[in-house]
């Protein structure tokens, strides 16, 4: 039982381990790069895109579908690692 | 064949088709009408899940709105996706895992308290019904102006369409007439961008046509001919225009991101999968679904003010031959100034069209020069950018019947969402979870199934009788979901420290605090002329715009839940172990 537990808590600080990173990702391509270093961004073109308008119109929901993804594919490792995936 | 009985047949067509799936996908239990039976293809669901999310504000009006706004109008856009990756993260597998059939089920369960059930049902009440008569009044727009038919005969076809498969099919009808509106909305608002972009800009994917080149200026990119041309007529340029400011931008951003992972009607679509796993995907495929137009409106929306810019200002601002004369402008604009949502006047009497920014000191001193009395375009309705591309890119009139079924079927496809999430919640939590525990599950059916038909009846006499402020509401349920549900569900899952004192003052902070926040500036309870406070800048408390109030009512929301926990007795040991449980897809505890 208490190795169980133990199992348990190391799931989900390991589980915790992937948000964190996922979602400073989120905040850096759509909050960051869309909004509050746009200006800077804009300098840079990306063919005829300005890069920070690029983000906040299109890259940032490219960025959010791959982070999803990511997140189920290291997921569905860590339930496997862990013996904890369903049937 | 002409444009209305074209669109008629259209709309007629794909009514056919929705009824015909009401009737194979009846539901049997209240597992198939609560949540299909737990039997979705994560694909599948998905793109019902698309369909459900992407509202008549979406499909009609989200394009016009970002061409005014220019680059802030990715606040919008940023915000509508972003919140998916929340859901995904943070809610969708946990709640799936809970294997119930409601949001507010899992906060009264996890919170052990009917209290905190109730609160939530109220948020979910709240949320829902302010989203639906947006709705409503959708379909009335796409019936009235497309169709040509009194509003009230298209709410009620609407209203019986969506009665008979969602009273007969529950969730499990709703989520496969969703995947056909699904596939109706993504090919009407797509085929008028691709021939735009083409025109425009030699590009067939709208993507990468707002990125590229113009067709008759090889030379010159599109964005930045558009700032040229917006710059010209006294406007910001439509890349770095500064619209509502970083700071606004940034909370609403934020809010509409964790408004939209609150939002009952879209998290109870990921208790359809079969798997935790699936559930987690799902959000993904949800979102390229979503993608596949939000990432064309920006094109559509750049390239319908070039094109309209361009159509009226037809040479170097300031000569008088420039401007387009009133009696030669294209035959769409006449169309839609019979409809009253495009006005033009013509101020200093010459004949001629002048489209400026007539707030700008600088540019008033010119156009005062020319002999230009104010801008000459008094009402440009933001829905007209989606429904008139057809027109304005010269395409068959069978392009622009589609688009009238497109804008039926997303405003029709969140309604049955929302009419499910209202219904469930009235049968599911109020009845079976407080006022009747004994109700048997064929009797709980047939609630679910008569609380489905009152929401309808509501909810269309509201679309029929819209409150005045139909036009805030988006605001009020986006700011409502973000403060009041998201920050209990988040914490109901991450902290088991909160317990049911906690989450009940969280919610009530968030909720209030967002309402009476909304209510100063737009008037209580929306009612002209009961504003507190001015609703600009000067106004509003920290510079913050009511629309971005959301992010800061979850704040609140936290905040509450976490001192309030904190003071009072901890939560039982039975709910941590449920917390825990929650947390592992394949519990060993």
């Amino acid at each position: 039982m208490s190795a169980q537990k133990k199992d348990v808590g190391e799931y989900w600080s390991r589980n915790i381990g992937i948000i964190v990173p996922c979602l400073v990702i989120w905040a850096l391509v759509s909050l960051g790069a869309g909004i509050l270093f746009a200006p800077m961004l804009n300098g840079i073109h990306l063919g005829g895109y300005p890069l920070g308008f690029w983000f906040a119109q299109q890259g940032a929901i490219y960025v959010f579908i791959l982070l999803i993804f990511y997140y189920a594919w290291r997921m569905n490792g860590l339930d496997r690692e862990f013996d904890v995936n369903e049937e | 064949m002409d444009l209305q009985t074209l669109s008629l047949i259209a709309v007629g067509l794909t009514f056919v088709v929705y009824i015909a799936i009401a009737i194979w996908s009846r539901a049997g239990s209240t597992e198939e009408f609560y949540v299909a039976g737990g039997g979705i293809h994560p694909v599948a669901n998905g793109m019902a899940t698309a369909a459900d999310w992407m509202s008549a504000a979406s499909f009609i009006s989200m394009a016009g709105i970002i061409a005014f706004l220019g680059y802030t109008g990715g606040a919008y856009l940023m915000g509508w996706t972003g919140g998916y990756v929340l859901m995904a993260l943070l809610l969708a597998p946990y709640l799936r895992k809970f294997g119930k059939f409601t949001v507010p089920e899992f906060i009264g369960d996890r919170f052990y308290s009917t209290t905190a059930r109730a609160v939530a049902v109220i948020c979910l009440l709240m949320i829902s019904l302010t989203y639906v008569i947006g709705q409503m009044r959708g379909v009335g727009i796409a019936f009235s102006n497309i169709l040509n038919l009194p509003i009230e005969l298209g709410l009620v076809v609407g209203m019986v369409i969506v009665a008979v498969y969602a009273v007969l099919g529950g969730m499990k009808g709703i989520t496969y007439t969703q995947i056909a509106q699904y596939v109706i909305m993504i090919f009407a608002y797509s085929v008028p961008a691709i021939f735009i972009s083409l025109h425009l800009t030699d590009t067939a994917l709208p993507q990468f046509g707002l990125g590229g080149t113009l067709a008759d200026r090889p030379d010159t990119h599109l964005l930045s001919a558009l700032d040229q041309t917006l710059q010209d007529l006294g406007f910001g340029a439509y890349t770095d225009r500064p619209g509502m400011g970083m700071y606004n931008m940034f909370l609403l951003t934020l809010s509409l991101m964790i408004g939209t992972a609150g939002l009952p009607h879209v998290i109870v679509r990921f208790f359809t999968v079969p798997k935790i796993s699936d559930a987690r995907k799902s959000a993904g495929y949800a979102l390229i679904f979503i993608a596949l137009l939000y990432t064309v409106a920006p094109a559509i929306a750049a390239m319908a003010i070039y094109n309209f810019s361009n159509t009226i200002q037809t040479g170097p601002v300031g000569d008088p031959e420039a401007n387009l004369p009133y009696d030669q402008k294209p035959a769409w604009m006449d169309r839609w100034e019979n409809t009253g949502l495009l006005i033009f006047e013509d101020k200093n009497g010459d004949g001629r069209i002048q489209y400026y920014n007539d707030k700008n000191p600088d540019m008033v001193a010119k156009a005062d020069e020319w002999g230009w009395k104010g801008n000459e375009l008094v009402k440009f309705d933001n829905d007209i950018m989606v429904l008139a591309n057809p027109e304005i890119a010269a395409l068959p009139n069978w392009v622009a019947a589609l688009v009238a079924a497109g804008g039926i079927a997303a405003a029709l496809s969140t309604a049955a969402g929302l009419l499910l999430a209202i219904s469930s919640s009235v049968s599911h939590d109020l009845l079976k979870g407080i006022f009747m525990p004994k109700i048997s599950p064929k009797a709980e059916l047939t609630a679910a199934r008569i609380s489905m038909l009152v929401a309808i009846a509501i909810a269309g006499y509201l679309g029929l009788n819209p409150p005045g402020f139909a036009a805030q509401v988006v605001a009020l349920a986006f700011g409502l979901a973000a403060s009041s549900l998201f920050p209990v569900l988040m914490m109901g899952i991450f902290s088991k420290r909160i317990n049911k004192e906690g989450a009940i003052s969280g919610m009530l902070v968030g909720l209030i605090s967002t309402m009476v926040y909304i209510f100063l500036y737009k008037g209580w309870f929306f009612i002209p002329g009961t504003e507190t406070l001015p609703d600009d800048p000067s106004g509003w408390l920290l510079g913050i715009n009511p629309s971005g109030f959301g992010v800061i009512g979850a704040l609140l929301n936290f905040l509450t839940a976490y001192v309030v926990s904190g003071m009072t007795k901890p939560t039982p040991v039975e709910i941590q172990k449920l917390v825990e449980n929650v947390r592992v897809p394949r519990a060993q505890v």
